[in-house]
Order: C-alpha cells, then sequence, then structure tokens
C-alpha cells in the first residue's frame, strides 16, 4: 500500500511541475517586468512591434528601424519595444494568423484600403485619428492616410510612397542598339529586338502575382484611361469593360513575344530581380521601395547600379491614359491593435515612429516616405531626386488592384492575372471571371 | 508493479496528462474546424451559420476536385516509390562495401526542414540558371522546360522533391525491419541452395511484410495531407497545377479569408484520410502473419 502512495505522489508532483512549466512558459515577459517594477516607480511596458523589414533583404530598412526604437526606449525609459521581423509574404499570412486567435502584435505593418477592410470592420485595429490631428497635423503628402481610410477614421499611418517606373538597363539597352522608348509601340519594338538576340527583354517573378498585376494595370490605364480599372473595382463600371479585355489581349501578345523572362510564373519576384541585378535581363518593372537597389545598396556592384536609368510606363497610341499617371500609392502603414493593453504607449509609438521614419528613411534608406520631404540640404542619388519631381508632377496615382480589391476578390484578380500571363485563359474570359467575382461581393 | 496497474486510480493519472494534451491540441480544434465549416466566416468578424452550403458548393468546386486529383496522383507515386525504397535496403542490409555510408548519406534529405529542401529544388529548377537545365542544355537539349513555371510538369517536378525528400526516412524503416532478421534463417536458406534474389523475394519480403504495409499507410496518408514543399515552390501555381487539398485549404482560409469554406475543405479532407486509410487496412489485412 505505501509503495502505491509513493508512487501516485511521484505521478502528481510529476503533473504539478508539468504545469508549472507549460505556465511559466507563457507568462515569461510579464515576469520579466515585475522584476523591475522593484528598481523603478512605474511599471515598465512593453510594446510588440512586428515588421516586415528582416536584415537580409532590407538590410537599410532594418537598420533604420532599429535606430528609431533606441531612440524612443531612451526618451521613454519605462518602455521595452520587442520586435519580431518576418519576410513580406510570411508576414502577411503570420498577421491572418494572429488576428483569427485575436493574438496582433501591439504595433504593426499593414496595407491600405481592401487590406484593411477585415480588420477594421472585425474592430481589431484602433483608429489613429488622434495622432493624425495632433503630433502629425500635416505632415503627410495628401492622399496618403486617406487610403487608409474607413468610414471617416483613419487605422493606420503611411510610412512609404511609392510609384512604380520601368528600370532599364541602360547598358544591354546600348549593346543592342535599343533607344530608350517613349511610346508603348517602340518599347515593343525594343522588346522584339532584345528578344530576337537572344537577350531577356524584361524580368518579372509572376509566382507572387502582384508583380504581374501591375503590367496589366499600366495597359489598363494607358488603355483606359486611370478611371476604368478604378470603376470596374468600386462597382460603378464593369470589369468587362473593351479597355480591360484589350490590355488583356496586349500581356498576351507580350508573353508571345517572349517579352518576360523563360519560366517567369514559376519564379518569385526576388528571383526576378536576381536576374536583372545580375544583368540577365533588361528591364524590370518595380515600385520605388527598390530604389536603394540600383542606387546606394553596397552589395550590388557599382558597374551595374551605374548602368540602371527608369522610364516612365510610355503612352499607348489612341489611348486615354497619359504619361504621368502611375500604378503605386502608399505603401504599409502602422496600426495599433484595438486590444492592445498599452495602447497609449503605443499610439505615441507610431507618431515618434512616423516622424522619425521620415526624416532617415530619405537619408539612410533612399525610399520615399509618406511624409512631405524637405530635400534641401540633403545629398541624394540624382534617380531619387527625378522620381521625387515625377512625383510632385504626377496626375494620378492608381493604388495596386489587389490592395484595392477585399481579400477573396484580390485572390480571383490574382489567379487570374497567372493564368492570362501563362495563357490558360483568354482575355475575356480573365474579365468574365473578374467580373462575376467582383459582382457575387457587391450583393 | 502489477499491483500499481491494477489500480485504476493510477491509471487515470498516468494517462490523465497525455489526454489531456491529445484532446486540448487535436480532437478539440478537429471538431472546431467541422464547426466552423458549417459558418460562413472571414476570420475576424462575425460568423453566420450557413448549414451544410459550404460542403455542397465544396462538391461542385471544379478547383477542389483539381487539387484533390493531385493529392491523390502523389499518394499513387509515393506508394509505387516504396518498392524503389525497399530494393535499395535490401542492398544496403546485405552485406556490401561503404553500406554504412551509403546509409548516412539516403538520411540526409531527412535531417534538413522542408524550406530548405524547398529552396535547394527552386534553385536546381531554376529554368535560365539551374543546374538541371544547365545540364540539358550542355547536353545538347534546346529549350529545356521551365520545371516550375509551366503546367505540364511542375506537379511531377515537385513529386520527384518529395520522393526525395521522403527516400531516407522509408530506406531506414526497411533496414531497420531487415537487420531484425535472424541471421539463421537466411544460413538455412543458402544451404539449401537459395540465390540471393530468392532470399530477397521469399524469405526477407515475406518476414517484413506488416512493417511494409505500415509504410504504405504512412506514404498514403502522408502524400493526401502534404504541403510543404508544394506551398513554399509554387504556392499551388502556375493556374493551380500543382494545388492539393491542404494548399487549397490554406489559400481559401488565409489567402481568401474564407475561413468557413477552408474549414470545410479541411474538415472533408480529414474524412477522404480517414476512409482511405480504412480501406488500405482492408486491402493489406492478408491473412495470417508470416512466420518461419
Amino acid at each position: 500500500m505505501r509503495g502505491n502512495w509513493t508512487k501516485i505522489l511521484f505521478t502528481l508532483s510529476f503533473i504539478v511541475l508539468f504545469v508549472l512549466t507549460a505556465c511559466g512558459g507563457g507568462s515569461e515577459t510579464s515576469s520579466g517586468s515585475e522584476e523591475n517594477e522593484s528598481g523603478s516607480e512605474s511599471a515598465e511596458k512593453t510594446i510588440e512591434f512586428m515588421h516586415l523589414w528582416p536584415e537580409g533583404s532590407s538590410k537599410q530598412h532594418f537598420e533604420i528601424v532599429n535606430g528609431i526604437i533606441d531612440e524612443f526606449e531612451q526618451d521613454n525609459p519605462d518602455v521595452k519595444v520587442e520586435v519580431e521581423i518576418l519576410g513580406n509574404e510570411q508576414y502577411k499570412e503570420k498577421l491572418k494568423v494572429l488576428s483569427t486567435s485575436n493574438e496582433l502584435p501591439d504595433v504593426g505593418m499593414a496595407w491600405p484600403a481592401g487590406f484593411l477592410e477585415p480588420y477594421v470592420s472585425g474592430n481589431m485595429f484602433a483608429p489613429l485619428d488622434d495622432i493624425l490631428e495632433g503630433p502629425l497635423k500635416d505632415k503627410f503628402v495628401a492622399g496618403t492616410a486617406e487610403a487608409y481610410q474607413i468610414d471617416g477614421s483613419t487605422y493606420s499611418l503611411p510610412l512609404e510612397l511609392n510609384i512604380t517606373p520601368i528600370y532599364y538597363n541602360k547598358r544591354i539597352f546600348d549593346e543592342n542598339g535599343v533607344e530608350v522608348p517613349t511610346t508603348y509601340e517602340e518599347l515593343k519594338t525594343a522588346i522584339q529586338t532584345l528578344a530576337d538576340n537572344g537577350v531577356t527583354p524584361v524580368a518579372l517573378g509572376n509566382k507572387d502575382r502582384w508583380t504581374g498585376s501591375m503590367w496589366y494595370m499600366y495597359l489598363a490605364d494607358r488603355i483606359g484611361g486611370p478611371e476604368t480599372l478604378n470603376k470596374a473595382i468600386d462597382r460603378t463600371g464593369s470589369f468587362e469593360d473593351p479597355a480591360l479585355i484589350q490590355a488583356a489581349e496586349e500581356i498576351q501578345e507580350l508573353v508571345e513575344m517572349g517579352a518576360f523572362i523563360n519560366g517567369f510564373n514559376g519564379l518569385g519576384n526576388d528571383e526576378a530581380k536576381g536576374y536583372f541585378i545580375n544583368e540577365q535581363a533588361a528591364m524590370y518593372l518595380m515600385a520605388t521601395w527598390d530604389l536603394p537597389e540600383w542606387t546606394t545598396n553596397e552589395d550590388n556592384p557599382q558597374e551595374f547600379r551605374d548602368s540602371v536609368e527608369y522610364m516612365k510606363f510610355p503612352e499607348v497610341e489612341g489611348g486615354e491614359g497619359d504619361i504621368n499617371s502611375y500604378v503605386g500609392g502608399p505603401g504599409v502603414g502602422l496600426f495599433v491593435a484595438e486590444n492592445s493593453d498599452v495602447k497609449e504607449e503605443a499610439k505615441d509609438f507610431v507618431a515618434f515612429f512616423v516622424e522619425k521614419w521620415g526624416e532617415k528613411s530619405v537619408t539612410d534608406a533612399g525610399v520615399i516616405p509618406a511624409t512631405k520631404v524637405d530635400t534641401e540640404g540633403i545629398e541624394l542619388p540624382q534617380m531619387y531626386i527625378d522620381i521625387l519631381n515625377d512625383l510632385n508632377e504626377a496626375s494620378n496615382l492608381t493604388l495596386y488592384a489587389d490592395v484595392q480589391m477585399s481579400p477573396s476578390v484580390a485572390e480571383v484578380h490574382l489567379d487570374m492575372i497567372q493564368a492570362l500571363f501563362g495563357e490558360a485563359v483568354t482575355p475575356e474570359e480573365f474579365a468574365k471571371e473578374q467580373e462575376a467575382a467582383l459582382a457575387e461581393e457587391e450583393e | 508493479m502489477n499491483k500499481v496497474m491494477s489500480n485504476k486510480l493510477v491509471i487515470a493519472l498516468y494517462v490523465l496528462p497525455a489526454l489531456l494534451l491529445i484532446v486540448t491540441l487535436i480532437y478539440g480544434p478537429i471538431l472546431l474546424t467541422g464547426y466552423y465549416g458549417l459558418m460562413e466566416w472571414n476570420g475576424v468578424g462575425p460568423m453566420t451559420f450557413v448549414g451544410f452550403d459550404n460542403y455542397i458548393e465544396l462538391v461542385q468546386d471544379s478547383k477542389f476536385w483539381d487539387s484533390a486529383l493531385h493529392s491523390f496522383l502523389l499518394a499513387i507515386f509515393s506508394t509505387l516509390s516504396l518498392a524503389g525504397y525497399l530494393i535499395i535496403s535490401l542492398i544496403l542490409a546485405g552485406k556490401i562495401k561503404g553500406s554504412n555510408l551509403l546509409r548516412k548519406i539516403y538520411l540526409i534529405p531527412m535531417l534538413l526542414s522542408s524550406v530548405a529542401i524547398a529552396q535547394l529544388w527552386i534553385k536546381i529548377y531554376d529554368p535560365n540558371n539551374g543546374m538541371l537545365n544547365s545540364l540539358l542544355m550542355a547536353l545538347g537539349v534546346e529549350n529545356p522546360p521551365a520545371w516550375l513555371a509551366d503546367p505540364k510538369f511542375v506537379l511531377y517536378a515537385i513529386f520527384v522533391a518529395i520522393l526525395w525528400q521522403y527516400a531516407g526516412f522509408y530506406i531506414i524503416i526497411y533496414y531497420a525491419a531487415l537487420k531484425g532478421i535472424p541471421e539463421s534463417l537466411i544460413e538455412a536458406a543458402k544451404i539449401d541452395g537459395a540465390n540471393p534474389v530468392q532470399i530477397a523475394y521469399k524469405i526477407k519480403v515475406p518476414l517484413i511484410a506488416g512493417v511494409i504495409k505500415v509504410t504504405v499507410v504512412l506514404a498514403i496518408v502522408g502524400s493526401l495531407k502534404y504541403f510543404d514543399l508544394i506551398y513554399v515552390m509554387t504556392g499551388g501555381g502556375p493556374n493551380g497545377a500543382s494545388e492539393v487539398i491542404a494548399s487549397y485549404m490554406y489559400q481559401k482560409a488565409f489567402g481568401s479569408y474564407e475561413f468557413g469554406y477552408g474549414s470545410a475543405v479541411a474538415f472533408f479532407l480529414l474524412i477522404i484520410t480517414l476512409i482511405i486509410t480504412w480501406i488500405t487496412r482492408k486491402l493489406t489485412a492478408s491473412g495470417d502473419e508470416v512466420q518461419y
């Protein structure tokens, strides 16, 4: 009998031990701050911050973020910022997973419009109007913060502003006797010449699909004018508009010509960019967040960076769009979680971050912030200044189609883009499927 | 010890921790998934009960059936490949030179994480700079296919990587089972004049039939719910040409925010897997175990 009891006691203690360790793991951070409490009068608070610029692929961004956090912690000694970093695609997915279990970080990054909507309707993001009206009043470029507005409240504050030019390798152009095209016809001639000479004209990583979407959006804009696609998405128009179908036909014509790199539907964007950087492709359509790659990033050979120039997406003859209309808009913005237990501190952090980012991103990373830039007295690469000027002259910015749409319609759009480029659907089917998805959602 | 084990209370105590874990982490979520499958839910906002609408839609969803077909193809391929692994293990378990080293080489893919394997194969399959196409071009093939971008090849290209990934696992299982066969049986067969092929076919394979059955079930179930490499290498693309059930479920739930529908796919996948497992067990349950 005694042996029995020893066994039971042993087992019980095992269970207790097990439960204790399990709990201990979960509350690590809170117990950590308790220890500090005895030292200072106010309790130390921790802001969880999730961002998408890992050291490996976005070194400059990564370092600026760390610099800003250090400064913030120095100014606010009782607040700690805990950082979690993921790559772009993984970040998007993790955010979704966290939101379903209601465990969003206190501060994180979000995209405008359609991306925000489920989070806002699920009451997961806190409105940031008080910061926008307070410390950050009039700091943003017109039209940037508005993209994060839903029903009159702003739920994220933008960091970046981007337009999407075509970068090209001047050396490859010269070697093949190609002039920089000024019309779409000339662009096609250039592509034909390059393809005939066995040079890959365009690097495109269409496994990620939004990359191909940007090509389609430009053609839709240049053929049908800036409003056609927007109207199809906001349901004041139709996706079966002739201009939108014609744009899809043009895409397939480019594919037929061999404009895009061999195997583009299986390549990710980073791999495609690699081809451009290795000078194995002549052109690359991408937003200005990649500017540092062609200007300041020491990891890329000087020779390559010197030969990269950019052009605006050329006009299509007889089309409605003009050359100063861009695909682009604000990129990521910072949100504060509604259920955050350090909401006030998190808001202060966001305000601080946006302001500092505006100063440092220009000089240290060479990207364009969503806040107004004062270029006086700073030395900047010429390409950066040119693009800033173009931005000032822009007649229109069309937000990325997959961001404008709700997540489920965006999936249809992106799948259709891949199918269109892969010639698995006709332009008519391409338009019809998306029209159906948009119409179904409207109901 | 016997005394302890006869005490119901003690048994319950011993079982309790594991039982709690398995119920909260496995069976609970399965039931929840079934429940979510009856809802229309975007994962964040409120849920609405829609009954069996999701399942009705699922049965008519051609994309789902395409991905199911791909999963079944994978199951067939991995089951067939077991024969190859068995032959390799038979050779390794025989006393050949360097079998120890070879065994370790075969095991290495198992030690790599799926993402690392996916990256490795992405590099191999790269259409222009990849190892495979460089080799093909050196051999004079003019336009080698873009493996991961061509809907005709992509599924099989990934299958190769998956089979490679799991080869070591099955080889090690077979190897261990073969090593468990008593030496005396093989000696006896040799004395009776059996050649190595006969020994393998008539003695070794029947003796490890139980293990083979288990690996068949493992291969089929593992294939049906397979996800990792496909997700990293193509994300199910291009145009759904490499989509399998699990990646389709993920895309629906976390890509399109249709958590209700995604849950329905997940629950359906569970049911399919259970049925197939049961059928496989029935088909392979052939009478008595062989003993000599």
